[in-house]
């Protein structure tokens, strides 16, 4: 099993077409669509997560690429949303990296972005969504 | 000497009540020992912010025109399911119910990104909420569609309705098996990977005054940042549970059931949360008010996490499987330090009860104490003590087939 986040740009003539169906209908592949725009030029964006088979993951790739969509790999940048967060400081402990941080004297979590490795930890359980996820595409 | 409520209250009238919160009061008993406090000190303000899942809304929309009866009927609120058993037009919207369509555990962990407490925080900020509403139409209610916003400001009654809130005391929660499981005390990783904890500890209301002498029915308190009252016991309210020498229950014991004016509150201190694995809750925040009667309650009120002492419980197994084994207990002084030691492991812990919100509402509380907006009240009944005999019975229906259920 493998699981990619990937950004897709599609041209003009396919942004009606039923391309990511075709993903799970031909290759077996799950997707999660992450996010989905239309640029100014009429440009498709989308972020998708993409879980499969090893092999069937490739040809999937490869029957975008043949498609002529272009695709990156996705950057994340984790944020905080001060105005959501209770300071409860559940996070605290799981987050690897010591990017979230228990203040000793007021018990006020404090976020700092250099040492976020966006591992995604803290967006998956904090109970108030204050941790989020922002797609650098 | 003894105080009155009267007598507290005519200093706050006059502006002179010595007002502090529960932790202020720990110093104060500390320097200047109980008899001294109780004199100096009226009020103790305490407080707490946490999940807690058995609480939710009833309103009333107004008659449509022509009417509807949405008794027996259906009603959703942006798409949550909420209650409509009553007459025609008043609703309850529970804080765990979810969409129909909300895929739940089916992809385990779920998400629950959206349930009745997101709704009531919405309502609350006064966004707009999507009423669908189907009825069976009668003589005198024929309608039987309904779908409007409605917005908070333009309902008649709008009611926090709580069963249980505010637990005396909590389970710290971990895990021996060797899978990650999902508990409404959160993610709790195999192997003693944490121990999850959830009250407010020293400044929470209820360990503040375990036998329940000030705080009874009829008690007015802050409560999702508006006024509200006690009702009554919270449902499970298990006030025979074992306590220390100090009279502080070592387990869940005590519970109250509050309401109040949803008009009044504000989604900074009722919360959607979204438990992953487990479901939607309610962060809902509540402080009490304890009048310094005597040198009994100021000693109470002075009570330190290290004197307040909560059980371990296995959540893979014994706590699933309603068996009583308790790991060990530990102070909430040493579940705040960060690691406590559970079997000969180092385990880290985490707070699922905000403490510096806790801080927070004590302090508000005390302002408007200070300030002679909030007067305390006399309960009008008390709510049952350990002297009652009152105990938290397990499910003794008679099941008709035997149904192990699990995950
Ligand atoms: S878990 Fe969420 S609400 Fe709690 S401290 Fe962390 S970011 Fe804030
Ligand atoms: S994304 Fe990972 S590293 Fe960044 S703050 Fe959250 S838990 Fe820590």
């Amino acid at each position: 099993m493998r699981t990619e986040r990937v950004v897709l740009h599609f041209p003009k003539h396919l942004a009606d077409k039923p391309v990511i169906v075709n993903l799970v209908r031909k290759f077996d592949l799950d997707f999660n669509i992450l996010k989905a725009t239309i640029t100014p030029d009429e440009e498709g964006v989308m972020v998708l997560e993409i879980t499969g088979e090893e092999e069937n993951f490739q040809k999937g790739i490869q029957y975008l690429k043949e498609l002529e969509i272009k695709i990156q790999p996705l950057s994340q940048d984790v944020i905080w949303n001060e105005t959501r967060c209770t300071h409860c400081l559940y996070c605290v402990s799981y987050c690897p990296t010591k990017a979230l941080q228990r203040d000793e004297e007021t018990y006020l979590v404090k976020f700092d972005p250099q040492k976020c490795i966006a591992c995604g930890i803290c967006v998956d359980i904090c109970p108030y969504k204050a941790m989020e996820i922002r797609l650098v595409v | 000497m003894a105080k009155t409520i009267e007598e507290i209250n005519e200093k706050i009238r006059q502006g002179k009540a010595v007002v502090v919160t529960a932790e202020e009061m720990i110093d104060i008993v500390r320097e200047k020992g109980v008899e001294k406090a109780a004199k100096e000190v009226d009020v103790v303000t305490t407080g707490t912010f946490g999940m807690m899942c058995s609480s939710g809304i009833y309103f009333n929309i107004g008659h449509t025109k022509p009417r509807i009866k949405l008794g027996g009927g259906k009603v959703y609120l942006n798409n949550v399911p909420a209650y409509a058993g009553y007459a025609a037009v008043d609703i309850f919207l529970g804080a765990t119910a979810l969409p129909e369509d909300d895929p739940r555990n089916r992809y385990y962990p779920g998400k629950f990104p959206y349930g009745g407490a997101h709704v009531i925080e919405e309502l609350v900020a006064g966004k707009d909420i999507l009423l669908t509403a189907t009825a069976y139409g009668t003589d005198c209610y024929p309608r039987k569609f309904l779908s409007a916003y409605i917005n908070i400001n333009d309902l008649n009654e709008a009611v926090l309705f709580n069963v249980r809130n505010a637990y005396q005391n909590y389970n710290v929660a971990v895990n021996l098996s060797n899978r990650t499981i999902y508990t409404y005390l959160g993610m709790l990783k195999p192997n003693l990977g944490n121990a999850n904890y959830c009250s407010a500890g020293q400044l929470s209301p209820l360990l503040n005054d375990p036998f329940y002498k000030t705080i009874g029915i009829g008690t007015r308190i802050f409560l999702g940042g508006g006024i509200g009252y006690i009702i009554w016991q919270g449902t499970q309210h298990d006030p025979s549970a074992i306590r220390g020498e100090n009279g502080v229950p070592k387990r869940g014991a005590g519970t109250i059931a509050v309401i109040g004016d949803l008009k009044q509150m504000s989604p900074s201190w009722l919360k959607g949360a979204s438990i992953i694995g487990y479901g939607v809750s309610l962060a809902v925040g509540i402080g009490v008010p304890i009048p310094i009667l005597d040198e009994e309650i100021a000693s109470y009120t002075s009570v330190k996490d290290e004197d307040i002492y909560a059980p371990i419980v296995d959540y893979s197994s014994s706590y699933p499987n309603r068996e009583p084994e308790v790991i060990g207990e530990v102070s909430y002084k040493e579940l705040r330090s960060g690691e406590i030691e559970i079997l000969g492991k180092k385990v880290p812990t985490n707070p699922l009860s905000s403490y510096a919100k806790a801080r927070e509402i004590a302090n508000i509380l005390k302002e408007w104490i200070k300030e002679g907006k909030f007067l305390l009240t006399k309960p009008s009944a008390p709510i049952p003590g350990p002297e009652s005999g009152v105990r938290f019975k397990p499910f003794s229906g008679k099941e008709l087939k035997e149904e192990v259920g699990s995950r």
